[in-house]
């Protein structure tokens, strides 16, 4: 471990690099606040109440009405309909305050899935609502629901990049080694789905999925479809490489000592594509995450009730909705968020791994 | 090899390609669990007739790879079927191609025509402010994600009144003369276009400016500058030209994400384009049409890459078309 804090070193390096010290510190705090999703969240992913529909944000109040300090307190809404312009309007109730609570007690959840608890870092007394930022259209808290949709739009693209980048390497090697008709088919096969448009294909796929699937099962194949989406085109890119590598002497050194063709491809040269790999699986993930939020937004991704920052973003399609909730555009900002943090990691990454390239420095 | 028998090679090179691409496509709905028919049976102004003719033509009874030759044969002459709204297919798709392709080919111009100084000017003043300044910019258009940026665009649309919301025509633009068209038409592709361009344009500029920094520390470079060239010598004639050659190979791959992107922007600004049909489709289950739209898409995206390699066979005449 201490070697990886040594001088040269690849995190050394990033750590010295500004911009992606803002973007690892920022992608830090967003998978904490995913971790801690539980812990954080006020109200669980599922708690409604439907007589707060769209309720704006929270205000939360330090100084009371004679000026003092006070103990953070907010107020309730009181939703009323307003017959000039047909809508329901909200307005502070001003007769109770509602004081926060911190480390108190609040609904039963499993403190890292692990230990049952009832501890929330900040909750507020009873009958009061406290909505960071405003309610969805069920009533359900946004902020909670932030961080659960967090919880699988920041994971999605890792488990698919997990699953298409071993398939591309295999794929791409066994291509450049063999050569000739195995490698001339298994190319042509990748780019009939490289010659498909890839969100074309993505929603094709997305939507023959059955309906009647549990949440667990639809995120499992959606990520199986958003791998799938992705292997062809590094595959390619994989075969190149080992095109040029496996004419070299350690090659030829291990076929002259009888190893098999996969063991070769495997241990000897796969690895002298890792710092490709690396590079392109860092700089892929932000387009794994904008896959997925653009399928979810579409309804064709992660579904009701489950949270996605995607599908989050599907109530602002409405303008109505956008003009008068703009809190309902938190979960692109945050999309956007995460996707430029990545993008600054990645571009480190790949200035210090791939000198020659110059598109930052 | 001159380039009209290239062209040929090519465009024959596509057809397995392309049969490949029909193959997988016709796998991918038939997993589908959906009766193809089931929409087509719900719409009360299809006749029971016109029902009868499609499951014949589409020969939902027999296995599946006589299904795919009934499709594939039927296609070859240009029979796509019927959409769900009884439409035919191919009457449908040929409404929505010139939408996309003016969408994604303005994109494409004006990205072009301002990355490409912008990359130059950022690599000949590599490090000063404005290439920082330029820097961040671009990572900011990298990471917007379309829809959002689309959903941002149209929220100040609807707020000033100032772009229209939605289509690309105004109503009564039959009546129009020729340069109100025009003007209707810009003014209702303004805001996708900014979508699209804003987020194709940082690729294209760091691109520029690395193949530029690159080219510029080539030795024929500092030679020209050591024979004592003019400075805007050296930069626009020798070391320009090298440098949009990795460029022009791009712009297959821009189209390509181009179809691709534009299909959610489309959707946000209820854009009348190829990537809105398909979702549409997609979302009714229209396979026909589902189908169809993926081998259009196919079709596009790989002459996108022939013109491609073909201006850089213009471009630069190192190449040889082989």
């Amino acid at each position: 471990m201490k070697d990886y804090f040594k001088k040269n070193t690849l995190i050394s390096h990033l750590l010295r690099d500004k911009f992606a010290l803002v973007g690892m510190i920022v992608l830090l705090i967003l998978y904490l606040g995913i971790t801690f999703a539980s812990f954080i969240a006020p109200y669980s992913k599922d708690f409604s109440d439907r007589h707060l529909s769209y309720a704006p944000p929270s205000k939360i109040f330090m100084i009371d009405q004679q000026g003092h300090f006070s103990w953070p307190y907010t107020y309730n809404y009181i939703r009323k309909f307003n017959p000039d312009t047909f809508s329901m309007d909200y307005r502070i109730d001003r007769s109770n305050k509602y004081y926060l609570r911190f480390f108190s007690e609040g609904f039963k959840y499993k403190f890292l899935g692990i230990v049952p608890t009832k501890i929330h870092l900040i909750t507020v007394e009873k009958t009061g609502r406290l909505f960071f930022l405003g309610s969805d259209i069920n009533g359900r808290d946004n902020f909670s629901r932030l961080l659960y949709g967090g919880q699988i739009s920041l994971t999605i693209g890792f488990l698919a990049l997990f699953i298409s980048f071993p398939i591309g390497l295999i794929y791409g090697g066994i291509a450049g080694y063999f050569g000739g008709k195995i490698d001339n088919i298994m190319m042509r096969i990748a780019e009939a789905i490289m010659s498909i448009p890839s969100f074309y294909l993505l929603i094709s796929l997305a939507a023959i999925l059955p309906a009647n699937m549990t949440s667990s099962q639809r995120f499992t194949l959606i990520t199986v479809i958003l791998a799938f989406i992705g292997w062809a085109g590094f595959s390619r890119v994989i075969r190149g490489m080992v095109l040029s590598i496996k004419n070299q002497e350690f090659v030829e050194a291990s076929k002259a000592l009888g190893s098999n063709s996969l063991r070769i491809i495997v241990k000897h040269i796969l690895p002298q594509t890792a710092s490709y790999v690396i590079v392109a699986m860092t700089l892929s993930v932000p387009g794994y995450i904008l896959a997925e939020s653009g399928l979810s937004f579409l309804g064709l991704g992660i579904q009701q009730p489950d949270a996605s920052w995607g599908n989050m973003l599907k109530e602002a399609q409405e303008y109505v909705n956008i003009i008068n909730r703009p809190w309902l555009l938190v979960p692109g900002l945050l999309i956007f968020i995460a996707v430029l943090s990545f993008n600054l990691v990645g571009d480190a990454v790949r200035d210090i791994l791939d000198p020659k390239s110059k598109i930052r420095e | 090899m001159s380039i009209p028998v290239y062209i040929l090679k090519r465009i024959l090179q596509t057809l397995p390609l392309l049969f490949l691409v029909s193959v997988m496509s016709f796998l991918i709905i038939k997993l589908s669990p959906v009766d193809p028919l089931a929409e087509l049976k719900l719409n009360p102004s299809i006749s029971p007739q016109t029902l009868q003719a499609e499951k014949v033509r589409l020969g939902l009874n027999l296995p599946i790879y006589k299904q795919y030759w009934k499709w594939l044969s039927s296609a070859t002459k240009g029979d796509l079927g019927i959409s769900t709204s009884g439409e035919k297919v191919s009457d449908r798709l040929m409404e929505r191609i010139p939408n996309t392709l003016l969408l994604t080919i303005i994109t494409i111009v004006i990205t072009w025509i301002v990355a490409v100084p912008l990359g130059i000017f950022a690599a000949l003043h590599w490090r000063s402010t404005t290439d920082r300044i330029l820097t961040v910019i671009s990572s900011l258009g990298m990471a917007i994600p379309s829809f959002f940026f689309a959903l941002l665009l149209l929220i100040f649309a609807v707020k000033t009144g100032w772009f229209p919301v939605g289509g690309l025509t105004s109503v009564g633009f039959e009546k129009f003369n020729i340069f109100q068209k025009f003007l209707d038409m810009a003014h209702h592709l303004f805001l996708p276009v900014l979508v699209l361009t804003t987020i194709s344009l940082a690729g294209l500029q760091r691109q520029m400016r690395g193949n530029m920094l690159d080219i510029l520390e080539a030795d024929y470079i500092k030679m020209a500058r050591a024979k004592g060239l003019p400075e805007n010598m050296v930069i626009y004639k020798h070391a320009l030209r090298n440098a949009i050659n990795p460029m022009v190979t791009m712009l297959g791959f821009e189209f390509a994400s181009l179809l691709s992107g534009a299909a959610l922007t489309e959707f946000v600004f209820q854009y009348p384009g190829l990537g809105r049909l398909i979702l549409e489709a997609v979302l009714k289950l229209d396979i026909n049409l589902v189908m169809a739209s993926l081998m259009i898409g196919a079709i596009m995206l790989i002459l996108g890459n022939l013109i491609a390699d073909i201006l850089l066979k213009l471009v630069d005449p190192r190449i040889t078309l082989d």
